[in-house]
């Protein structure tokens, strides 16, 4: 009995597997034979699903229920936990997102290698919402594929009743062999090496292989005072106390702040990055006007304000900024003044051998004793 | 032998202490209200009904269930047929077959995830430009027939990855029994009379259900708890139970986590129970039935030589 | 009964799905990305030689203590009488059957600074446990979750001692622990074996507790795989070269075991 249900159940599974597969030629069958889109998938914007790949802690959830509310679009929500991740899952093939956020400088290699779908902006109307400043910028110059989402500074958070205050003020809190085993250091190649590259007084955009060496062997001389190599997993960390010093986003901090008052925060005197996380669709992605459809939602005042007082990060939305508490819209790390943001450079995309470089570097560090 | 003294109860308590005192610290805290994984504040259930709300965990449910029952009885079936036609091969074709068969027992999960990852990335893509070569034929466009074999990770790459590391448990259990087959028996029901296929099934396969039921289990088993398999040949649109707790672990962790666990250990304590109780009633039955010895639940036969099969192999 | 074509369907079967997979983790291996042939993912190795140095230290660790703590606890529970011996084995597989992720992290919400367990020494007034991120956490963490793996065969080789073979040996004259040396011990011995496969093997490779209890510190060899096909520094031609030097240096050395303990070459046990 179980055997003949075993063997229907693999006959339909078999004919599930080959049905789609073969359909009618679509009318507007267009030269695009190169990509695999297929004509049997929904189209229209009303109903179908969108795949979003987005950070973790990166949204208010609710704001996909609204989408699909309003749209009948499911949504389909992954998380990753850094830009690296991000592009091994892209890269590695056999992955199908329709949304995804990366930061700046992994767009810029993104479009570099070609991975991203040219927007058509005429479906993301709220566009014009965007701060101008934020528009064009260098990683995406002519502003073809990507929309922001977020901005924001990183910068160093401590626990206030564990670390003194004149040990503050610069990266070197992340080398001060004082707080040993209570530091927490960034899991992801580009913002650890880039920290130690600040420290050291060299630009986070160098090409000099020489320049980054000696970053990851700054990063390697510390591995020993560092409890642990975190990215999420920093906010149970530092609001309960286990760990004193760690650097994450500024948003971040905000909300470790609401469960831990004893934290602060600062940005270190040699400098820190700004960065931007901006909305694209990958190459060949199989939803694309939902993905438009789900990206200009995000850039809606009513979602991006949830998203903003979740997450607290920088809205590049200007209806937003204005509808946000005063409190919060004049804070001046999370709208920088010119002061602030003189210290600020952001990560700029990379050459292929430079990238190759901090790929195996990393390795270096992590596999290092 | 001997019976066990204070010390040796003590320390069999300890162990048992070890291997749940965790999970035990997991329950009560699903049912603290408060974030904190230290400090008791009082008692509540709203992790449990946030967990129910949470439709990633649900959908991963489904996902794990699904999968795991699937993969279960297809590798049964397929494991099953494969071990009767392994009795019958020659020993060198046969001790070939185990060979492979024993790859995906031996080998690290993490090299079978990562192994069929790049098989089914590489065949998504060597499909997909088949189909964009047929669509370019001038006979299909005649035809107006659009082809599109090319696939991603999802579900079906996820079930065949499972059925893949669970037949050669099947394989295993039922093996030993297929040794201890009469294959008089066999031909006898032939003999009065018989078909082949009736003989196989009111004569062979009784004999065999002990083993099947094992590797059945043991499969089933094998596929509900991976998580490295899983991980690598997913994709983007199905994610199993492990995954999405992997996931959330990593990052700010909430007490639903505590929640689920209770519930995952709950279903498990349950299943266990109603396992001992069939196989005490069979146990009571193989009383009965003298000279059938009756199966214990969840033990499989594993070799990793096939020595026991070619006892009369030359030794190396 | 004669039917052999219905191996065809199952020899395809792994043929596909086992074999070709290995067979492209061996081209990966030696290609670069604009596919051409390479060494180098092989000669860069010796770099990684302390991530292979540390996973094996800590997986043969992790077996050991499996060893000690599994094998009298196998030896006593085979001694009790047939109801609690059923009841014990349920019991230790019991756990395996729980999510094997939620088992690594119930560990992670113990050992936490701040957590139970410190807050429970705390309160008794008794020093910190800071072993949190480390690899005595990681050892920890493989020895909580494999351990059910040890006992399990060696348990049902014991079980199935002939109670005549250690009588016959008593009346020859053998003291306890003669019968427990020159008897029970050989005779356990396939499942202790098959034990220390079924615990080394998921140690030496896994990523999940590293992660989880080792602070992303520890690097073992399977951390180091999954960074290079899902995770920070996306290099799949290595990752596919290391994961083949280990299945080598595993399959070698489970080889040389098995070796060393054939003859006792039985079945063994999950």
């Amino acid at each position: 009995m179980k055997k003949t249900l075993a063997l229907m159940l693999s006959l339909t599974l078999g004919a599930g597997l080959l049905s789609g597969c073969v359909s009618t030629r679509p009318t507007t069958a267009t030269g695009d034979v190169e990509g695999s889109s297929s004509p049997t998938q929904e189209s229209s914007a009303s109903g179908g699903v969108v795949n979003v790949y987005n950070w973790g802690e990166y949204i208010d959830e609710s704001v996909l229920e609204d989408f699909t509310a309003q749209t009948g679009i499911k949504v389909n929500y992954q998380m990753y936990d850094s830009n690296e991740t991000m592009y091994s899952k892209l890269a590695g093939g056999g992955a199908e997102y329709d949304v995804i956020i990366p930061s700046d400088y992994m767009i810029a290699r993104l479009i570099e290698e070609d991975m991203l779908e040219p927007l058509n902006f005429d479906n993301i109307p709220n566009f014009s919402d965007v701060d101008p400043e934020l528009k064009n910028p260098e990683y995406d110059p002519e502003n073809l594929y990507s929309v922001p989402y977020m901005w924001g500074l990183m910068g160093v958070i401590y626990n206030t009743t564990a670390v003194d205050e004149t040990d503050l003020g610069s990266w070197d809190l992340l080398w001060n062999e004082k707080y040993a085993d209570d530091i927490l250091m960034i899991d992801n190649s580009r913002d650890a090496i880039g920290i130690a590259l600040k420290s050291l007084g060299y630009s986070y955009n160098t090409t000099d292989e020489a320049q980054i060496t000696e970053a990851v062997d700054l990063l390697i001389q510390q591995k020993p005072l560092v409890q642990a190599y975190v990215m999420d997993e920093i906010f149970g960390k530092l609001e309960g106390g286990n760990a004193y010093v760690g650097t994450y986003y500024y948003g971040d901090y905000l909300t470790m702040l609401e469960n831990n008052p004893d934290l602060g925060f600062y940005i270190p005197e040699e400098g820190t990055n700004i960065y931007v996380d901006a909305m694209c669709i990958p190459k060949g992605a199989a939803n694309k006007e939902n993905a438009e459809a789900f990206i200009n939602f995000m850039c809606s005042t009513e979602a991006g304000l949830k998203n903003c007082e979740e997450i607290w990060y920088s809205t590049p939305l200007l209806s937003v900024r204005e509808a946000l508490d005063p409190e919060v819209s004049s804070d001046p790390y999370a709208y920088p003044t010119a002061d602030i943001l003189a210290k600020c450079e952001s990560y700029a995309g990379l050459p292929q051998n430079i990238l190759d470089l901090y790929d195996s570097e990393w390795t270096r560090l992590k596999s290092a004793t | 032998m001997k019976k066990n003294g204070i010390f040796s109860r003590l320390f069999i308590l300890i162990m048992f202490l070890f291997l749940y005192a965790p999970i035990f610290v997991l329950i009560v805290f699903s049912f603290n209200d408060s974030k904190s994984n230290a400090v008791w504040g009082g008692f509540t259930l709203d992790w449990y009904l946030q967990l129910f709300q949470n439709n990633t965990v649900l959908s991963a449910l489904q996902t794990t269930l699904l999968v795991s029952v699937l993969a279960t009885l297809i590798a049964t079936v397929a494991g099953t047929a494969a071990a009767i036609s392994f009795y019958n091969m020659k020993r060198k074709v046969r001790s070939a077959c185990l060979t492979v068969n024993n790859i995906p027992l031996t080998n690290a999960d993490i090299i079978t995830g990562v192994s069929m990852m790049l098989l089914f990335v590489f065949a998504g893509q060597v499909l997909a430009g088949l189909s964009s070569w047929l669509n370019a034929q001038s006979w299909a466009e005649s035809a107006g027939l659009w082809f599109d074999f090319g696939f991603n990770l999802g579900f079906p790459t996820l079930l065949i990855a499972h059925i893949t590391f669970d037949i050669p448990y099947v394989i295993l259990s039922v093996m030993p029994k297929l040794r201890q087959l009469d294959p008089n028996i066999a031909e006898a029901a032939q003999d009065l009379g018989a078909t082949n296929f009736y003989a196989f099934r009111k004569v062979v396969l009784p004999e065999l259900m002990p083993g099947i039921i094992n590797g059945m289990l043991i499969a089933f088993t094998m596929s509900i708890d991976d998580f490295v398999i899983s991980y690598f040949t997913a994709g983007s649109q199905v994610s199993t139970l492990s995954m999405v707790v992997y996931s959330m672990v990593r990052r700010r962790v909430s007490p639903e986590i505590n929640a689920l666990s209770t519930l995952m250990f709950l279903a498990v304590l349950t299943l266990l129970i109603v396992i001992n109780l069939r196989q005490s009633r069979q146990e009571a039955s193989a009383r009965r039935r003298p000279g059938v010895p009756a199966e214990p639940a969840g033990e499989v036969l594993i070799s990793l030589e096939d020595e026991d099969l070619d006892q009369d192999a030359p030794q190396r | 009964m004669k039917s052999k074509g219905i191996a065809v369907p199952y020899v395809v079967w792994m043929a596909f799905f086992v074999v070709a997979p290995l067979v492209l983790v061996v081209v990966y291996a030696f290609t670069t990305r604009d596919s051409g042939f390479t060494i180098e993912n092989f000669s860069s190795m010796l770099q990684y030689a302390g991530v292979f140095g540390r996973s094996f230290l800590l997986a043969f660790l992790a077996t050991l203590i499996c060893i000690l703590l599994g094998y009298p606890l196998a030896l006593l529970l085979a001694r009790e009488q047939s109801r609690l011996r059923g009841m014990a084995m349920l019991l230790i597989m019991l756990p395996m059957w729980m999510n094997f992720l939620l088992r690594t992290y119930s560990w992670v919400f113990l050992l936490e600074r701040n957590g139970f367990f410190n807050t429970l020494l705390a309160t008794i007034g008794l020093p910190k446990l800071d072993i949190i991120d480390t690899p005595a956490a990681v050892v920890l963490g493989m020895v909580y979750n494999f351990l059910p793996f040890m006992v399990l065969p060696i348990f049902s080789v014991i079980e199935k001692i002939d109670p005549r073979v250690i009588e016959a040996a008593q009346d020859l004259g053998a003291n306890n622990l003669q019968v427990f040396l020159r008897v029970i011990f050989p005779l356990s011995l396939p499942g202790v074996l098959s034990g220390v496969t079924m615990v080394f093997i998921p140690s030496v490779s896994t990523f999940v507790i590293s992660r989880l209890l080792g602070g992303g510190k520890s690097l073992l060899l399977g951390d180091l795989i999954e960074m290079q096909f899902l995770g920070s520094a996306y290099n799949p031609h290595l990752g596919s070269a290391i994961s083949l030097v280990m299945m080598i240096i595993v399959l070698l050395s489970m080889g040389l075991m098995n070796r060393f303990g054939e003859g006792e070459g039985e079945a063994v046990l999950l």
